[in-house]
């Protein structure tokens, strides 16, 4: 089923959680919404559903205008990040919840039930309570009772925010391996940067109730639109300049650098991601402007340092690899030449 | 609503379970008092002060309408817990206050106004004795004001609950295709249940003891309207102590045995959470 | 359907339709109304119903009325004042110490409220009444035991004040703190024998006269006080073990002794729980009536307290009389209400306060 967002918005008391809204889902996509907390995509997640309605806008399903349904009518699959489980009734019963409601009759209950263990492999805890579960079959019996009542849309609301680090790769892997298999057009919530990449088809970066940018993983990473979407994924130092034509020159040098898209002229923002900034001993004749060490960190796989620009004391910071091992002259108090590399430019936007 | 743990009055912040189960066990205390009063009679003796008929009817009134009344107080208070804690409506606060006037009002006095609010004079009687309703010195009476002595223990046991319950459940169940009433009877109910079956235990306790209430609301007459604790009291003043521990002892027991009946219904509504 | 139709911060699944609500909404005022409104409304109607000044005589016209206004005055306070000592006392020995019997001490606190209160009068008639284990005693000799009881309570509280004033802090102690059995057994013994000669001595009790427990006002004190006591403990309690744990460890390793650990440190910051129980225990002492019924003995004007004083009026078909007593007891009821809402409401305030200080004072501290 396809799902189509026009111009949702949706306030809560003054909170604006979503402003102007609007997204294509195509069918059978697995789909991410991704961004910080408060920039609207739970509020967008629900209004799917149908857990909430929108202010203004429509919400269309396969060419219907399901805005004003009820959630109970819509086939909707619904996930929580606390699981939700039903913890008066045993594993069998919560999958078969779905069904029992609209009165499906037993012998299909059973077989769908059955069907759906074996699905996430938890067979053995079909007569369990979920108290008894950890807290990664928990989430998977989640999935499974809401896929059991086949919905036509698989929605999941940050499924793996509570469970810890090795279950949370496991399941990941697990939800891309199942939609491969069923392609139920899905959509996750997540402001986990990796967590979507990993997954999904196509990435939602959604800020302040607004849509930033929608692509697949590479696009968004590779080509980011605005600089909300460069700073929400990677590790970036910003830059202040300006806009000449198609050269942007950075504050405070003689470098220029040029510019991906037509920008107005005047003030604009470079972003560089954090290991695309090198660090030099020497000017070596590149656009490189002077800077002190103040910060080295070398245990990790990359090494970090935290530079503070001799200009107009600015602070950025830049990731070598080990490969030479640490550089010599990198040490705290040390002058260096800072040469940026992969610059993207972006208006200026009141960040 | 602010202040839930303070919403109980006379110190009924026990949790779930624990409560029946002290009560019960708090029981053997008098029991065991009064037994070595009691054991200064015969068996014989013993066995002819506690089974008459008369006895065996005031038994049969006392815990019947106090089950009786429990009961329905199960089901009112659910109601009135469910109101206040979901929908808004003008006066709430003061509803809310009301509802714990049974704890605070002296039972004479409550037992006083319900006689006088059902005899065929009285405000409410007016109307419902030409239908053929007595409340006064009936059977009626005796759970009515059972029910009002013991409405707030539900209201009360639940209301927490109620408002501690995961809102995302309702979604989920939402979500699933449950209809309000589907998810009210599958979801949410389940959920209460621990907390109806200590109210209720809590009412009906309540209404076993009960005595300054029931002695205006009933007329005492024996077989038809009179309570254990009156009887017991009619014992003691005919100076037969014995006898009145006798009795005593049988209503402890009595008291002891349903207040573990109750718990073990309690501790099966929560067996999922072990 | 827009967002205002879903009432009170409700999400939208767990929303009933309009009809549902106000169905729900109705009967449930109803239920109020009937068993409760109507009832208190009542009360005030028919006490007033001869007017103010009939109102005002058989409240204080009749002479055993006014007499039953005046003992309950004199039960329950008395009784409430008992039970805050050792209320405190015992929330003090089970929120401060852990001990063998602590759990059953916990429970038997709440004893009163598992027995019919016919029944736990029935116990003190047991024990006091005529016929009862010390009944005959008391009625020959029964100031024959006061010297004894005074001794003793005498050398009980010695014993506290010893262990309350004795210093924290091993090296402050000297002399005598540092011998505690000794010293315990020695001074008991002491304060014992100073106390109980003198009276032996001089002589102070009357002797071959009865003391009435039973049928008189001290049974009335003891049985409103059983009844009564789990409120204000079972309020301190909880209230003990959450305050000030902190400033209770920082007090005593600055070397308090209990007693300004008591005053200083724990009093400050029970006193809305125990002015909770207070009001709690006050409303039920001066309401309790199947208890106080057993161990009275009706007689009108010297052992009536104000619910017993209702029942005997009723039972001479005083309807105004009776119903003029309940008002007052209602009014102490709705008092109790009051007092109730408006601790409540401090307590939120208090509480609300105080995070805000926790959050504004991080705030300071990590900015």
């Amino acid at each position: 089923m396809s799902i189509a967002i026009e111009r949702v918005a949706k306030r809560f008391g003054s909170f604006v959680a979503l402003d102007d809204v609007s997204l294509e889902v195509p069918d059978g996509t697995l789909l991410a919404l991704l961004g910080p907390s408060g920039s609207g995509k739970t509020t967008l997640l629900r209004i799917i559903a149908g857990l909430e309605i929108a202010d203004a806008g429509r919400v269309i399903s396969d060419g219907q205008d399901i805005t004003h349904q009820a959630a109970r009518d819509r086939k909707v699959g619904f996930v929580f990040q606390h699981y939700a489980l039903f913890r008066h009734m045993t594993v069998a019963e919560n999958i078969a919840y779905g069904l029992e409601v609209r009165k499906a009759p037993r012998a299909e209950i059973r077989a769908r039930v059955d069907e759906m263990l074996e699905l996430i492999r938890l067979d053995f805890l079909k007569n369990r309570y979920p108290g008894q579960l950890s807290g990664g079959q928990r989430q998977r019996v989640a999935l499974a009772r809401a896929l059991a009542a086949q919905p036509s849309v698989l929605l999941l609301d940050e499924p793996f925010g509570a469970l810890d680090a090795k279950v949370r790769q496991e399941l990941r892997k697990w939800i891309r391996r199942l939609h491969d298999e069923i392609h139920v057009t899905s959509i996750f919530v997540t402001h986990d940067q990796e967590e979507a990449f990993e997954v999904a088809d196509r990435v939602v970066v959604m800020n302040h109730a607004r849509i930033e940018q929608v692509g697949t993983p590479s696009e968004v990473y590779a080509r980011p639109a605005t600089a909300f979407v460069h700073q929400f994924l990677g590790n970036v130092s910003s830059f202040r300049g300006t806009v000449h034509g198609d050269r942007f020159q950075l504050d405070g040098t003689s470098s220029y650098f040029p510019v991906q898209e037509r920008l107005a002229n005047g003030p604009a923002v470079a972003c560089v991601r954090h290991h695309d900034i090198k660090v030099h001993a020497q000017p070596n004749g590149h656009d490189a402007f002077p800077a002190v060490v103040r910060h080295v960190n070398t245990a990790g796989a990359l090494i970090r340092c935290e530079l503070e620009r001799s200009a107009d004391g600015s602070r950025l910071a830049a990731e070598l690899c080990h490969e030479h091992g640490v550089p010599e002259g990198l040490h705290p108090g040390a002058r260096v030449f800072v040469e940026l590399t992969n610059v993207r430019v972006f208006a200026d936007a009141a960040q | 609503m602010a202040s839930v743990n303070r919403q109980v009055l006379p110190g009924f912040a026990l949790s779930l379970g624990y409560s029946v189960f002290y009560l019960s066990v708090l029981v053997l205390i008098p029991i065991a008092a009064c037994f070595l009063k009691a054991s200064t009679l015969s068996f014989d003796a013993f066995w002819h002060a506690v089974w008459t008929d008369r006895a065996r009817a005031a038994y049969a009134l006392t815990f019947g309408a106090a089950f009786i009344a429990a009961s329905i107080n199960a089901v009112m208070g659910l109601l009135i817990a469910w109101v206040l804690v979901r929908y808004p409506f003008p006066f709430k606060k003061l509803v809310d206050s009301l509802v714990d006037l049974p704890l605070a009002l002296p039972t004479a006095v409550a037992g006083l106004v319900y006689s006088a609010l059902y005899v065929p004079t009285g405000w409410l009687g007016q109307y419902l004795v030409p239908l053929g309703i007595q409340g006064a010195y009936t059977r009626l009476g005796i759970v009515l004001v059972l029910v009002f002595v013991g409405l707030p223990f539900v209201v009360r046991t639940v209301q927490p609950i109620l408002e501690d319950l995961d809102p995302e459940m309702e979604d989920v169940s939402a979500s699933l295709g449950a209809t309000r009433w589907q998810t009210f009877r599958h979801v949410i109910l389940p959920l209460l249940y621990p907390a109806l079956v200590t109210g209720f235990g809590l009412a009906f306790a309540r209404g076993v003891g009960e005595y300054g209430a029931v002695v205006f609301v009933s007329g005492n007459m024996p077989f038809r309207t009179e309570i254990a604790p009156i009887l017991i009291v009619a014992r003691l003043e005919e100076f037969a102590y014995s006898e009145a521990t006798a009795i005593a002892v049988v209503l402890l027991v009595l008291s002891f045995a349903s207040l573990v009946a109750i718990n073990s219904i309690e501790r099966f509504t929560t067996r999922h959470e072990r | 359907m827009s967002a205002s139709a879903v009432p009170n911060g409700l999400r939208r699944a767990q929303a009933d339709s309009v009809w549902v609500r106000r169905g729900l909404t109705i009967a449930a005022l109803l239920v109020v109304g009937l068993l409760i409104v109507i009832p208190l409304v009542n009360v005030f109607a028919q006490a007033l119903a001869s007017g103010v000044v009939v109102y005002w005589n058989n409240l204080f016209g009749d002479h055993d009325t006014f007499e039953s206004i005046k003992l309950t005055l004199i039960v329950a306070p008395t009784a409430l004042a008992l039970n805050v000592i050792f209320g405190i006392a015992a929330a003090w020995a089970i929120a401060k110490f852990t001990f063998p019997g602590r759990t059953l001490l916990t429970a038997l606190i709440d004893l009163p409220f598992s027995v019919s209160p016919v029944v736990a009068g029935l116990i003190f008639v047991l024990i006091f009444g005529l016929q009862g284990y010390v009944g005959p005693f008391l009625r020959r000799d029964g100031y024959a035991a006061m010297p004894y009881l005074l001794a003793g309570l005498a050398a009980a509280i010695s014993v506290l004040g010893y262990l309350a004033l004795r210093p924290t802090h091993r090296e402050a102690r000297h002399r005598f703190w540092n011998y505690p059995w000794s010293t315990i057994v020695l001074g008991c013994a002491l304060v014992f024998a100073i106390v109980l000669l003198p009276q032996l001595y001089l002589d102070v009790w009357p002797h071959g006269k009865s003391l009435k427990i039973i049928f008189a006002t001290p049974g009335l004190i003891l049985a409103t006080a059983f009844i009564t006591f789990p409120f204000v403990a079972r309020e301190l309690i909880p209230v003990m073990e959450a305050v000030g744990v902190e400033e209770e460890l920082a007090a005593v390793s600055l070397g308090a002794n209990g007693w300004q650990l008591f005053w200083q440190i724990t009093v400050p910051n029970i006193k809305w729980g125990l002015i909770y129980g207070i009001i709690l225990c006050n409303a039920r002492a001066m309401g309790e009536f199947g208890a106080v019924y057993v161990v009275s003995g009706h007689i009108a004007g010297q052992t009536d307290t104000m619910p017993l004083r209702i029942e005997k009026l009723f039972q001479e078909y005083n309807l105004p009389g009776s119903f003029a007593v309940a008002s007052l007891l209602t009014l102490v009821a709705l008092a109790t209400l009051l007092a109730k809402v408006a601790l409540d409401r401090a307590e939120a305030t208090r509480r609300r306060a105080a995070a805000e200080e926790t959050t504004a004072s991080a705030v300071e501290t990590t900015s």
